[in-house]
């Protein structure tokens, strides 16, 4: 089928007239909020759809390009979509359609607290900056749009701005995304004055002439920027405040889309611009991958705010990208594209998986939040006879991200594992084993992030209910619940007919890497590395289900008595169960917390006040186990001080003065004219 | 055709069937061990028919979680079944999942069987749970490491292909990577399947119990499935054990005569391990929770130096 680029450039027009109608039409309806919800929620769905439409045709094989050299100076704004391009929007698309249809009811409860108008304006304008970076083809587009992104989602992260931890979570993200700006507005530059171009084509025919020194600065600028956005550990500490403050659809698109577009840029880098490097590009790559993917994961353990669990779980599965990121970068500095092919499609596959799995949980988490008004897990419990439907969707996210079969995580894992083990073909001793210690730590990852599922679904859902909250929670509304089931069918899609994907997938790949990927699959099986490894969703599933539909039949068949009794906890001979005698997420998460003390390095403070006349009277316990972060006591806070005594030294040169301001400004202006002579 | 329909029938009755004997075995021969007369090695069948036959009492605070999760369980246990190559290197569903899969598979069983652990609200079980899943996860480096040491020697990470290949070789057994990797992976068999020095499955004591604390609210024919799929799940390990590291006397054609011989074989290597997991289990205590871990990280650095000791002999 080949699509003509008429289509393509309706679908693209169509999609910005439409975001754009959602922003304007939000803010003429500023004194109206529930028009300003209604109108923002509805165009921002219409584009979504248009830009899935999109990157669908991209994928399909549809190019477009459009050039306005008016608009900005140095090239003007320039966009094209190729086959990277259309993939990424496709992601935007899978996450961005659900979550507008989510907030259509979710923002219900904004109305007359905070403005809805600004908020509808932001999320088109968030989702059309998202949708346009990633077909910007050249400098100054990429980063006008990158930053238009950044500031947009800053104030979707600011909406709910009378809590105070919000303003300092938003503050932190404003910071972190514009030192991870300058690093790639730095990085741009170089590039483009080494390779004398400010258009992406130029810097991909000029970059074999980029070498030594100036190379490796640019990966290195360009690999910390996009790091920064992506949320690795240890640039990640904007992301588990920023994410969780944010309304939960908006968290969706940033935990889901926003971050993977660090991704985007980091593949750009390895695979297009600068097209391969040495091999300790790629081995920093794996080393980030395996910190982001341990750390991440061991600290949304010992984590309790669903939502800030969530967003550790972000840090971590960005890490398991990366395996495939990195180890394909790896590939292609041994010369091998066809292994490099399989990794790269395994992190792009996971891409597209955590977009899914991911959105699905942060609106199961909004959903909970709607219904209890908390987000700390210790006051949930009991919400699956509650919540029966968004217990089974946040069941459906949590066996997704816990990477178990039959579900999407599982095949992206699956096939991130087998690109990791068919790394023996490497003729190098030192990368072997590099790829070997990745595999442990992937292996690790999985098994605790299965551990925190667990932790989140069974805390959260399962047992008696801990608090009052939770005790009068109520089913949430029904467009929350579609965007829901939505994405739970994509997860089941995903993991049983990966095919659909793979197919568009390894022409993306072909089409970077110019070789075709070492795996082999049709509908019902993929075969990786010849006959290195082979896995059939499709049979798993289907056997699955038919071994679980026939047990109750055998035993029915042997009699086997089917009444059932119901009857209290089984509680030592204690009269009555309450909520109180139940394991909770502090409980449950530590051995965990005692076997990796060395990284939580846990400040535990237990305070009891005995009653006066007697000891055997306890008055009150206090206890608490808080783990701390080795990054702000290692890295931000000295960066902090020192940031702060360089300010108290500045600010001698700021006396007030207007004079002496001006006289600065000449002296300045001396000094260009003098440099620039 | 039919006689891959027979293969996979005689694999799904050999677990189903002979587990509760591996159990009911392990348990006499440990019983003779300790100098105890023991029950008998049909006793597990007994115990299983009651529970059959006895009304299930659930508590009041369960949701559907916590009846659903015996039927997934035994499920996982009867697909893994389908999949092992327990008798011929040509298991006709081998190609539904290499050894990767097989082991999520296996995750997916533990994952459900947390969940239930926490569903009743009893402070045992979720200790259960919590307990099962930090060994759950520390075990999962070690599995995959081995998996690599396996996958390097024979160049392939299906489980028909590893038995086939390890029958060619010859040397195998000289190997150092290999007996390293099988120690290895024997450790964490211990680990997944609940035994000695990790967990004790004879015991009810409150504050050591891992695998047992997490199924107490467990009765009736829901407990029966669970124990069927404990025992099929300890026959799967000796098995994979057996076969990837031993892989003598399997089938490689599907004539009558080698499935029989490999059926012999195979009865004869499950026995000679559930021997030495009696033996050990005798000789040694249960460790302190706290020192599993070291138990675990021992285990990976084995496997790891059989990946290496593969680098460098190769």
């Amino acid at each position: 089928m080949t699509i003509n680029e008429a289509l393509m450039l309706n679908l693209l027009a169509g999609m910005l007239s439409s975001f754009g109608a959602g922003a304007i039409g939000a803010l003429l309806c500023a004194r109206w909020p529930r028009a300003a919800r209604v109108v923002g929620h509805t165009f921002a769905l219409l584009g979504a759809l248009l830009a899935l439409g999109l990157g669908l045709a991209g994928l399909a094989g549809g190019t477009v390009s459009v050039s306005i050299a008016q608009v900005l100076p140095i090239g003007g704004v320039a966009l094209g979509v190729d086959r990277l391009s259309a993939f990424f929007i496709l992601v935007i698309a899978v996450a961005a359609v659900p979550s507008a249809i989510y907030a259509l009811g979710y923002t219900r409860e904004y109305e007359g607290r905070y403005s809805l108008a600004g908020m509808g304006a932001a999320l088109n304008l968030f989702l059309a900056s998202m949708s346009l970076v990633v077909m910007a083809r050249n400098a100054l587009t990429f980063l006008a749009l990158w930053e238009a992104m950044s500031l947009a989602s800053y104030f979707l992260v600011m909406t709910e701005r009378d809590d105070r931890e919000t303003e300092r979570a938003g503050w932190l993200y404003f910071v972190m995304t514009h030192a991870g700006f300058a690093c790639l507005l730095v990085g741009f530059l170089l590039l483009s004055h080494a390779t004398g171009s400010m258009e992406f084509a130029g810097w991909q025919a000029g970059a074999a002439a980029v070498t030594g020194t100036t190379r490796n600065l640019v990966f290195i600028l360009l690999a910390v920027g996009f790091g920064s956005k992506a949320g690795v550990i240890p640039l990640h500490i904007w992301l588990p405040q920023a994410h969780p403050a944010a309304p939960s659809h908006v968290s969706a698109l940033m935990s889901g889309v926003m971050i993977k577009l660090g991704i985007y840029g980091l593949v750009r880098v390895g695979f297009d611009w600068l097209s391969g490097g040495p091999a300790w590009w790629g081995g920093a790559l794996l080393l980030v991958a395996a910190i982001s993917a341990v750390l991440g994961v061991l600290y949304a353990l010992v984590e309790h705010d669903l939502k800030r669990l969530l967003a550790y779980h972000s840090v971590e599965n960005i890490g398991i990208i990366l395996f495939g990121v990195g180890g394909g970068m790896l590939f292609q500095t041994y010369h091998l594209p066809a292994l490099a092919g399989l990794a790269l499609i395994a992190g792009l596959y996971h891409t597209l998986n955590h977009a899914v799995f991911k959105s699905l949980l942060f609106m199961g988490a909004g959903a909970v939040l709607h219904a209890t008004h908390t987000r700390n897990m210790e006051e949930m419990g009991g919400l699956i006879k509650r919540m029966p439907q968004t217990a089974v969707f946040f069941l459906i996210g949590s066996v997704a991200i816990a990477a178990l079969p039959p579900f999407n995580g599982f095949i992206s894992e699956w096939l991130t594992f087998q690109s990791l083990l068919l790394s023996f073909q490497i003729p190098d001793k030192a990368v072997n084993l590099t790829f070997a210690l990745s595999v442990a730590a992937l292996a690790l990852t999985s098994g605790l992030a299965a551990a925190c599922f667990i932790k989140a679904f069974g805390i959260s859902f399962l047992a008696l209910p801990r608090s009052e909250h939770a005790e009068s929670a109520r089913e949430v509304g029904f467009s929350m619940r579609a965007a829901m089931a939505l994405l739970a069918v994509a997860c089941l899609v995903l993991g049983v007919a990966p095919f659909t994907v793979l197919k568009f997938l390894s022409k993306t790949t072909s089409e970077l890497l110019g070789a075709t990927p070492d795996m082999q699959f049709t509908w019902n099986r993929i075969v990786t590395g010849g006959s290195f490894a082979t896995v059939s969703p499709l049979w798993i599933a289907v056997a699955l289900a038919a071994l679980l539909a026939s047990i109750p039949i055998t035993l029915r068949v042997f009699r086997a008595n089917t009444a059932r009794r119901y009857y209290e906890t089984w509680g030592c001979g204690r009269a009555v169960q309450t909520a109180r005698f139940e394991y909770t997420a502090t409980s449950f998460a530590n051995p965990f917390k005692r076997v990796f003390s060395v990284l939580y390095r846990p400040v535990k403070e237990l305070a009891i006040e005995f009653h006066p006349e007697s000891r055997f009277f306890v008055r009150t316990i206090s206890y608490s186990n808080e783990a701390r972060s080795i990054f702000d006591d290692a890295i931000y806070g000295p960066l902090n001080r020192m940031l702060r005594s360089f300010a108290q030294r500045v600010r001698l040169l700021q006396s007030g003065n207007v004079n002496v301001y001006l006289l600065y400004i000449l002296v300045a202006l001396v000094v260009l004219l003098v440099i620039a002579r | 055709m039919t006689a891959s329909i027979l293969i996979e029938a005689i694999q799904l009755l050999i677990v189903a069937l002979a587990a509760p004997l591996l159990v009911g075995s392990v348990r006499k021969l440990k019983a003779r061990l300790q100098g105890r007369r023991g029950a008998s090695v049909f006793q597990p069948y007994r115990d299983l028919r009651k529970l059959l036959v006895k009304e299930a009492v659930i508590s009041e605070n369960t949701s559907w979680i916590f009846r659903f999760t015996p039927y997934l369980v035994a499920s996982v246990m009867l697909l893994s079944s389908l999949v092992v190559p327990m008798l011929t290197t040509r298991t006709p569903l081998g190609f539904t999942g290499n050894i990767i899969v097989l082991m999520y598979l296996l995750l997916l069983a533990t994952f459900f069987l947390a969940l239930a652990g926490l569903d009743a609200g009893s402070a045992f079980g979720g200790m259960g749970s919590s307990r099962e899943m930090i060994i759950a996860a520390l075990a999962e480096p070690t599995v995959m490491i081995a998996i690599f040491a396996i996958a390097l020697r024979v160049g392939s990470t299906s489980l028909d292909e590893i038995v086939r290949r390890g029958a060619d070789d010859s040397l195998l057994l000289l190997n150092p990577g290999h007996l390293l990797a099988f120690v290895a992976f024997f450790i964490v068999a211990l680990a997944e399947t609940g035994r000695l020095p990790v967990d004790n499955p004879a015991t009810h004591l409150e504050l050591t119990m891992i695998h047992e604390a997490m199924i107490l609210e467990y009765s009736g024919r829901h407990l029966a499935l669970i124990e069927w799929a404990a025992g099929m799940k300890l026959f799967l390990f000796l098995t994979l054990l057996s076969n990837l590291f031993f892989p003598w006397g399997v089938a490689r054609t599907l004539e009558p005569l080698p499935v029989a011989i490999a059926f012999a074989a195979l009865a004869l290597k499950v026995g000679a391990l559930a021997a030495a997991v009696a033996i050990l289990e005798t000789s040694i205590a249960k460790l302190r929770l706290f020192r599993v871990p070291e138990l675990l990280s021992g285990s990976f650095t084995l496997a790891l130096l059989a990946v290496i000791s593969f680098f460098f002999v190769r």
